[in-house]
């Protein structure tokens, strides 16, 4: 059953890519249902499409999610630019940990993954329930444990 | 206006370039190559609008596939110096 | 017309400040795990200042679902890599330097 539903997914994408020449020639679209049959055979044999699966309510999250991690974003480069541009270089490298309470995978990884794309902090090490972390200031260091973000990851669980 | 984007990128990509020949330690070679590989697909995209040809945004795509599996391949046979080991427990 | 116009230059000559900026970090920051940090910004606001730029170029065509796409792929797999090398680097015993001058 997964396995159809990822077919369907990867053929999707082959036609958004390169659809506008498949459908004058036949050829072409043989070509294109060879390889992603071809894809699945691959990743059936690896086995790594994962029991979760796809889910449908992370989507209704993820519109609330992604424009604060934006702007999340868009504070922490201009902080993070500044700081590389004054001639002191002000900065407080440390290594903190950050305590995930998320359950599923996936929300571990979306969490891990925004740690990482906010500049001043990288997330390093999984250790358990923790999250080492890597903040080049001390500012950065506390936004993330505050546990703001944490909040709004495990959020989307539900 | 695509030309100053342009020499944006492609002076970022020399500072990658300084930072890979200065590196202490391998992992910042690898770190500025990944990073002159980001800049590489920002330059395929903005020469396709510069140039007017749209076929070279499919490259940018499989450029930033293909940076990062290399990223990953570096850095397995860094580690194991063996592309097919097996992770350790 | 024009305000696209404006609108995308503004991104696409922010995009490209962020890049250098990041550039220089990449170059002035003391030790690897801080030069994470400078990849970082031209992996997140750098490409997609740039790339959204463009897609305000290009209107509303395949031409932009394409840079969407490249969005996409590049906001999950470059925090992916820089995690991949963080850790690589970590056990591999290299050390942070990690400054508690800042801390009372």
């Amino acid at each position: 059953m997964r396995y159809i539903f990822f077919c369907i997914f990867s053929f999707t994408l082959w036609m958004l890519w390169s659809g506008q020449y498949a459908l004058h020639h036949p050829l072409v679209l043989a070509m294109g249902v060879l390889s992603c049959g071809f894809v699945v055979y691959l990743v059936s044999r690896l086995d790594i499409v994962d029991e979760e699966g796809i889910q449908i309510h992370l989507a209704r999250h993820l519109f609330l999610y992604i424009p604060w991690l934006l702007w999340a974003i868009i504070k922490a480069n201009i902080d993070v630019a500044k700081r590389i541009l004054s001639p002191k270089l002000p900065i407080a490298p440390r290594i903190v940990r950050v305590r995930g309470t998320q359950k599923t995978d996936l929300c571990r990884v979306i969490f891990a993954n925004s740690i990482t794309l906010t500049p001043g902090t990288v997330s390093l090490d999984l250790d358990g329930e923790d999250i080492v972390v890597h903040a080049l200031t001390e500012e950065a260091a506390d936004d993330v444990q505050s546990g703001d973000m944490d909040r709004r990851a495990t959020a989307m669980e539900r | 206006m695509f030309i100053a984007a342009m020499i944006g990128i492609l002076v970022t990509m020399a500072l990658a370039l300084c930072r890979a020949l200065l590196g202490p330690t391998v992992y910042d070679r690898i770190l500025s190559v990944n990073m002159f590989g980001t800049k590489t697909v920002l330059f395929i995209a903005v020469l396709e609008f510069l140039t007017g040809r749209p076929d070279f945004l499919d490259l940018a795509l499989i450029y930033v596939l293909i940076n990062f599996i290399g990223t990953l391949a570096v850095l397995k046979f860094v580690r194991y110096n063996d592309l097919g080991a097996e992770p350790e427990e | 017309m024009i305000i696209i116009d404006i609108l995308s230059w503004i991104c696409l000559i922010l995009g490209s400040i962020l890049c250098i900026i990041g550039g220089l970090g990449l170059l002035r920051l003391p030790d690897f795990y801080s030069r994470l940090h400078g990849g970082g910004i031209t992996d997140s606001l750098g490409a997609g200042l740039i790339l959204i730029g463009l897609m305000f170029q290009s209107g509303l065509t395949m031409v932009t679902v394409k840079l969407a796409m490249i969005l996409i792929v590049l906001f999950i797999t470059s925090p992916t890599s820089t995690h991949a090398l963080g850790k690589a680097a970590l056990i591999s015993g290299l050390k942070p330097v990690v400054t508690d001058e800042h801390i009372d």
